[in-house]
Protein backbone atom coordinates (compact mmCIF):
# COMPACT_ATOMS: atom_id res chain seq x y z
CA UNK A 1 0.00 0.00 0.00
CA UNK A 2 2.74 2.43 1.02
CA UNK A 3 4.62 1.52 -2.15
CA UNK A 4 1.58 2.27 -4.24
CA UNK A 5 1.13 5.66 -2.57
CA UNK A 6 4.75 6.46 -3.31
CA UNK A 7 4.25 5.63 -6.99
CA UNK A 8 1.11 7.69 -7.15
CA UNK A 9 2.97 10.64 -5.61
CA UNK A 10 5.71 10.30 -8.24
CA UNK A 11 3.14 10.36 -11.04
CA UNK A 12 1.38 13.39 -9.56
CA UNK A 13 4.65 15.27 -9.24
CA UNK A 14 5.27 14.70 -12.95
CA UNK A 15 1.97 16.30 -14.00
CA UNK A 16 3.18 19.94 -13.97
CA UNK A 17 6.17 18.93 -16.11
CA UNK A 18 3.83 17.44 -18.71
CA UNK A 19 2.03 20.78 -19.00
CA UNK A 20 5.20 22.44 -20.24
CA UNK A 21 6.08 19.78 -22.77
CA UNK A 22 5.43 22.21 -25.66
CA UNK A 23 8.71 24.06 -25.12
CA UNK A 24 11.62 22.16 -26.56
CA UNK A 25 14.74 21.18 -24.68
CA UNK A 26 17.74 22.76 -26.39
CA UNK A 27 21.45 22.21 -25.99
CA UNK A 28 23.79 25.18 -25.97
CA UNK A 29 27.58 25.28 -26.06
CA UNK A 30 27.76 28.09 -23.53
CA UNK A 31 25.46 29.90 -21.08
CA UNK A 32 25.82 33.22 -22.96
CA UNK A 33 24.22 31.79 -26.10
CA UNK A 34 21.54 30.18 -23.99
CA UNK A 35 20.72 33.54 -22.38
CA UNK A 36 20.63 35.19 -25.82
CA UNK A 37 18.20 32.50 -26.99
CA UNK A 38 15.97 33.19 -23.98
CA UNK A 39 16.09 36.95 -24.54
CA UNK A 40 15.40 36.72 -28.28
CA UNK A 41 12.48 34.32 -27.94
CA UNK A 42 11.04 36.56 -25.21
CA UNK A 43 11.18 39.74 -27.33
CA UNK A 44 9.85 38.23 -30.57
CA UNK A 45 6.09 38.34 -30.82
CA UNK A 46 4.16 35.43 -32.25
CA UNK A 47 2.58 36.63 -35.55
CA UNK A 48 -0.43 34.35 -35.14
CA UNK A 49 -1.42 35.06 -31.57
CA UNK A 50 -1.60 38.87 -31.15
CA UNK A 51 -0.12 39.07 -27.69
CA UNK A 52 2.28 36.28 -26.85
CA UNK A 53 6.02 36.03 -27.21
CA UNK A 54 7.21 33.05 -29.24
CA UNK A 55 8.71 31.44 -26.11
CA UNK A 56 5.22 31.37 -24.62
CA UNK A 57 3.14 30.12 -27.53
CA UNK A 58 2.09 26.67 -28.69
CA UNK A 59 1.20 27.92 -32.16
CA UNK A 60 3.09 26.08 -34.94
CA UNK A 61 4.60 29.26 -36.35
CA UNK A 62 6.02 30.18 -32.93
CA UNK A 63 7.68 26.74 -32.84
CA UNK A 64 9.14 27.30 -36.31
CA UNK A 65 10.48 30.69 -35.24
CA UNK A 66 12.10 29.25 -32.10
CA UNK A 67 13.76 26.58 -34.27
CA UNK A 68 15.04 29.25 -36.62
CA UNK A 69 16.38 31.44 -33.79
CA UNK A 70 18.24 28.40 -32.45
CA UNK A 71 19.72 27.50 -35.85
CA UNK A 72 20.77 31.11 -36.53
CA UNK A 73 22.44 31.32 -33.09
CA UNK A 74 24.34 28.09 -33.80
CA UNK A 75 25.38 29.72 -37.10
CA UNK A 76 27.00 32.51 -35.10
CA UNK A 77 24.65 35.28 -36.22
CA UNK A 78 24.32 38.43 -34.11
CA UNK A 79 21.11 39.39 -32.29
CA UNK A 80 20.54 42.20 -34.77
CA UNK A 81 20.91 39.86 -37.74
CA UNK A 82 18.40 37.44 -36.22
CA UNK A 83 15.86 40.23 -35.52
CA UNK A 84 16.38 41.58 -39.08
CA UNK A 85 15.79 38.09 -40.44
CA UNK A 86 12.43 37.86 -38.65
CA UNK A 87 11.35 41.43 -39.48
CA UNK A 88 12.14 40.81 -43.18
CA UNK A 89 9.61 37.98 -43.17
CA UNK A 90 6.98 38.87 -40.60
CA UNK A 91 7.26 42.66 -40.38
CA UNK A 92 7.75 45.07 -37.47
CA UNK A 93 4.77 43.38 -35.83
CA UNK A 94 7.06 40.69 -34.34
CA UNK A 95 9.19 43.18 -32.41
CA UNK A 96 7.93 43.76 -28.88
CA UNK A 97 10.54 46.50 -28.64
CA UNK A 98 10.06 48.74 -31.71
CA UNK A 99 13.21 50.16 -33.25
CA UNK A 100 14.09 53.85 -33.20
CA UNK A 101 13.87 54.95 -36.83
CA UNK A 102 12.14 57.59 -38.96
CA UNK A 103 8.76 55.89 -38.84
CA UNK A 104 8.81 55.27 -35.09
CA UNK A 105 10.16 58.71 -34.16
CA UNK A 106 6.73 59.89 -33.00
CA UNK A 107 6.26 56.75 -30.89
CA UNK A 108 9.55 57.19 -29.05
CA UNK A 109 9.72 60.98 -29.18
CA UNK A 110 6.21 61.93 -28.04
CA UNK A 111 6.51 60.92 -24.36
CA UNK A 112 9.87 62.69 -24.03
CA UNK A 113 8.48 65.77 -25.81
CA UNK A 114 5.45 65.82 -23.48
CA UNK A 115 7.65 65.62 -20.37
CA UNK A 116 9.77 68.52 -21.67
CA UNK A 117 6.63 70.51 -22.48
CA UNK A 118 5.29 69.90 -18.97
CA UNK A 119 8.59 71.02 -17.38
CA UNK A 120 8.52 74.17 -19.55
CA UNK A 121 4.97 75.00 -18.45
CA UNK A 122 5.88 74.53 -14.76
CA UNK A 123 8.97 76.75 -15.12
CA UNK A 124 6.96 79.50 -16.84
CA UNK A 125 4.24 79.35 -14.18
CA UNK A 126 6.71 79.55 -11.30
CA UNK A 127 8.47 82.50 -12.93
CA UNK A 128 5.23 84.36 -13.55
CA UNK A 129 4.17 83.84 -9.95
CA UNK A 130 7.52 84.98 -8.58
CA UNK A 131 7.35 88.14 -10.70
CA UNK A 132 3.93 89.15 -9.33
CA UNK A 133 5.07 88.37 -5.77
CA UNK A 134 8.16 90.56 -5.90
CA UNK A 135 6.58 93.42 -7.83
CA UNK A 136 7.08 96.79 -6.19
CA UNK A 137 4.08 98.47 -4.63
CA UNK A 138 2.59 101.43 -6.42
CA UNK A 139 2.37 104.77 -4.56
CA UNK A 140 -1.33 104.26 -4.02
CA UNK A 141 -0.82 100.76 -2.57
CA UNK A 142 1.95 102.01 -0.32
CA UNK A 143 -0.32 104.74 1.04
CA UNK A 144 -3.03 102.13 1.76
CA UNK A 145 -0.53 99.88 3.46
CA UNK A 146 0.74 102.72 5.61
CA UNK A 147 -2.78 103.64 6.57
CA UNK A 148 -3.54 100.06 7.62
CA UNK A 149 -0.36 99.79 9.70
CA UNK A 150 -0.94 103.13 11.37
CA UNK A 151 -4.52 102.23 12.18
CA UNK A 152 -3.30 99.20 14.08
CA UNK A 153 -0.77 101.30 15.99
CA UNK A 154 -3.23 103.97 17.00
CA UNK A 155 -5.80 101.50 18.24
CA UNK B 1 -10.46 85.68 -21.38
CA UNK B 2 -7.59 84.49 -23.49
CA UNK B 3 -5.89 82.94 -20.47
CA UNK B 4 -9.10 81.16 -19.55
CA UNK B 5 -9.16 79.48 -22.97
CA UNK B 6 -5.60 78.29 -22.42
CA UNK B 7 -6.87 76.30 -19.45
CA UNK B 8 -8.92 74.17 -21.88
CA UNK B 9 -5.76 73.08 -23.67
CA UNK B 10 -5.06 69.98 -21.51
CA UNK B 11 -8.68 68.84 -21.94
CA UNK B 12 -8.46 69.21 -25.73
CA UNK B 13 -5.16 67.29 -25.72
CA UNK B 14 -6.68 64.54 -23.61
CA UNK B 15 -9.72 64.23 -25.90
CA UNK B 16 -7.46 64.04 -28.98
CA UNK B 17 -5.38 61.28 -27.38
CA UNK B 18 -8.56 59.45 -26.33
CA UNK B 19 -9.94 59.58 -29.89
CA UNK B 20 -6.62 58.34 -31.29
CA UNK B 21 -6.48 55.39 -28.90
CA UNK B 22 -10.16 54.60 -29.47
CA UNK B 23 -9.53 54.30 -33.21
CA UNK B 24 -6.71 51.89 -32.41
CA UNK B 25 -9.23 49.53 -30.81
CA UNK B 26 -10.97 48.87 -34.14
CA UNK B 27 -7.80 47.97 -36.05
CA UNK B 28 -7.71 44.29 -36.98
CA UNK B 29 -4.10 43.13 -36.46
CA UNK B 30 -4.59 40.34 -39.01
CA UNK B 31 -5.19 42.87 -41.78
CA UNK B 32 -1.65 44.18 -41.54
CA UNK B 33 0.35 44.26 -44.75
CA UNK B 34 2.83 41.53 -45.54
CA UNK B 35 6.45 42.49 -44.91
CA UNK B 36 7.17 41.22 -48.43
CA UNK B 37 4.99 43.77 -50.20
CA UNK B 38 6.74 45.27 -53.25
CA UNK B 39 9.67 42.87 -52.79
CA UNK B 40 10.85 39.96 -54.92
CA UNK B 41 9.24 36.60 -54.28
CA UNK B 42 11.76 34.75 -52.03
CA UNK B 43 14.20 32.38 -53.70
CA UNK B 44 13.40 28.68 -53.35
CA UNK B 45 14.12 25.33 -54.92
CA UNK B 46 11.45 22.74 -54.28
CA UNK B 47 9.88 19.75 -56.02
CA UNK B 48 6.33 19.91 -57.27
CA UNK B 49 3.49 17.99 -55.67
CA UNK B 50 2.57 16.45 -59.01
CA UNK B 51 6.05 15.20 -59.90
CA UNK B 52 8.75 14.68 -57.21
CA UNK B 53 11.39 14.72 -59.99
CA UNK B 54 10.47 18.21 -61.22
CA UNK B 55 12.25 20.93 -59.23
CA UNK B 56 11.01 24.52 -59.63
CA UNK B 57 12.35 27.89 -58.45
CA UNK B 58 11.18 31.51 -58.35
CA UNK B 59 11.52 31.86 -62.15
CA UNK B 60 8.30 29.80 -62.31
CA UNK B 61 6.43 32.97 -61.34
CA UNK B 62 7.93 35.28 -63.94
CA UNK B 63 6.36 36.34 -67.23
CA UNK B 64 2.74 36.38 -66.12
CA UNK B 65 0.70 37.79 -63.24
CA UNK B 66 0.22 34.85 -60.88
CA UNK B 67 -1.86 34.25 -57.78
CA UNK B 68 0.08 32.10 -55.30
CA UNK B 69 -2.11 30.33 -52.76
CA UNK B 70 -0.71 28.66 -49.63
CA UNK B 71 -2.85 25.69 -48.63
CA UNK B 72 -2.71 22.34 -46.84
CA UNK B 73 -4.91 19.31 -46.48
CA UNK B 74 -5.00 19.93 -42.69
CA UNK B 75 -6.53 23.39 -43.16
CA UNK B 76 -10.35 23.45 -43.06
CA UNK B 77 -10.66 27.01 -44.39
CA UNK B 78 -8.69 26.00 -47.50
CA UNK B 79 -11.49 23.58 -48.38
CA UNK B 80 -14.07 26.35 -48.18
CA UNK B 81 -11.86 28.56 -50.31
CA UNK B 82 -11.48 26.12 -53.22
CA UNK B 83 -14.71 27.11 -55.08
CA UNK B 84 -13.48 30.73 -55.16
CA UNK B 85 -10.07 29.65 -56.47
CA UNK B 86 -11.70 27.45 -59.13
CA UNK B 87 -13.80 30.45 -60.11
CA UNK B 88 -10.67 32.61 -60.46
CA UNK B 89 -8.96 29.95 -62.59
CA UNK B 90 -12.03 29.79 -64.82
CA UNK B 91 -11.81 33.55 -65.31
CA UNK B 92 -8.32 33.10 -66.70
CA UNK B 93 -6.18 33.92 -63.66
CA UNK B 94 -2.99 31.89 -63.43
CA UNK B 95 -2.80 30.11 -60.05
CA UNK B 96 0.13 28.36 -58.44
CA UNK B 97 -0.34 26.47 -55.16
CA UNK B 98 2.03 25.91 -52.28
CA UNK B 99 1.16 22.68 -50.45
CA UNK B 100 2.30 23.80 -47.00
CA UNK B 101 3.37 21.38 -44.23
CA UNK B 102 1.60 18.47 -45.85
CA UNK B 103 2.29 14.96 -47.13
CA UNK B 104 2.17 14.09 -50.83
CA UNK B 105 -0.61 11.57 -50.28
CA UNK B 106 -2.84 13.92 -48.33
CA UNK B 107 -2.14 16.87 -50.64
CA UNK B 108 -3.00 14.86 -53.76
CA UNK B 109 -6.15 13.46 -52.14
CA UNK B 110 -7.21 17.02 -51.26
CA UNK B 111 -6.92 18.13 -54.89
CA UNK B 112 -8.78 15.04 -56.09
CA UNK B 113 -11.63 15.79 -53.74
CA UNK B 114 -11.95 19.57 -53.92
CA UNK B 115 -10.68 20.28 -57.44
CA UNK B 116 -7.39 21.62 -58.74
CA UNK B 117 -7.34 25.25 -59.92
CA UNK B 118 -3.52 25.34 -59.87
CA UNK B 119 -1.24 25.19 -62.89
CA UNK B 120 1.30 23.54 -60.61
CA UNK B 121 1.73 22.96 -56.88
CA UNK B 122 4.99 23.60 -55.04
CA UNK B 123 5.48 20.94 -52.35
CA UNK B 124 6.71 22.53 -49.12
CA UNK B 125 6.54 19.80 -46.44
CA UNK B 126 8.79 21.59 -43.89
CA UNK B 127 7.23 24.99 -44.43
CA UNK B 128 10.56 26.60 -45.42
CA UNK B 129 9.12 28.57 -48.35
CA UNK B 130 6.13 29.45 -46.19
CA UNK B 131 8.50 30.77 -43.53
CA UNK B 132 10.36 32.94 -46.06
CA UNK B 133 6.99 34.29 -47.20
CA UNK B 134 6.07 35.19 -43.61
CA UNK B 135 3.13 32.78 -43.69
CA UNK B 136 1.77 32.20 -40.18
CA UNK B 137 -1.32 30.23 -41.04
CA UNK B 138 -3.17 28.98 -44.06
CA UNK B 139 -4.74 29.96 -46.33
CA UNK B 140 -2.72 32.95 -47.45
CA UNK B 141 -2.64 34.34 -50.97
CA UNK B 142 -0.02 36.45 -52.73
CA UNK B 143 -0.30 38.23 -56.07
CA UNK B 144 2.99 38.21 -57.98
CA UNK B 145 3.48 40.44 -61.03
CA UNK B 146 5.23 39.43 -64.29
CA UNK B 147 8.61 40.47 -62.84
CA UNK B 148 8.20 38.20 -59.83
CA UNK B 149 7.44 41.05 -57.38
CA UNK B 150 4.79 40.57 -54.67
CA UNK B 151 2.03 43.14 -55.22
CA UNK B 152 -0.87 42.06 -53.05
CA UNK B 153 -1.38 39.87 -50.01
CA UNK B 154 -4.56 38.35 -48.64
CA UNK B 155 -4.47 36.75 -45.18
CA UNK B 156 -7.05 34.08 -44.51
CA UNK B 157 -10.24 33.06 -46.23
CA UNK B 158 -11.13 34.48 -49.66
CA UNK B 159 -14.87 35.07 -49.48
CA UNK B 160 -16.97 34.71 -52.66
CA UNK B 161 -17.41 38.51 -52.79
CA UNK B 162 -13.64 39.06 -52.37
CA UNK B 163 -13.11 37.49 -55.82
CA UNK B 164 -14.99 40.30 -57.54
CA UNK B 165 -14.31 43.13 -55.08
CA UNK B 166 -10.59 42.80 -54.41
CA UNK B 167 -8.79 39.91 -56.12
CA UNK B 168 -9.88 40.48 -59.74
CA UNK B 169 -9.31 44.28 -59.62
CA UNK B 170 -5.81 43.67 -58.21
CA UNK B 171 -5.03 41.13 -60.95
CA UNK B 172 -6.22 43.60 -63.61
CA UNK B 173 -4.17 46.39 -62.04
CA UNK B 174 -0.90 44.49 -62.41
CA UNK B 175 -1.55 42.88 -65.77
Amino acid sequence: MALMMRWLLCVLLLVPALGQAAVEVREFDDPVTEQRYRDLTATLRCPKCENQAIDDSDSPIAGDMRDRVYVLLQDGRSDKEILDFMVNRFGDYVLYNPRLEGRTLLLWGLPAALVLLGALVVILMVRARRRTASRRLSAEERARLDALINRERTE
Amino acid sequence: MKRRLLLLLPLVGFLALGAFLYMGLSINPFERDSALMARDFPAFELATLEDPERVVDASLLEGEVTLVNVWGEWCPTCKQEMPQLLDLAERGVRLVGIDYKDTREKGSAFLDEFGNPFEVNIFDPDGTLGFDLGVYGAPETFLVDRDGVIRYHHTGYIKPEDVRDTILPEVEKWR
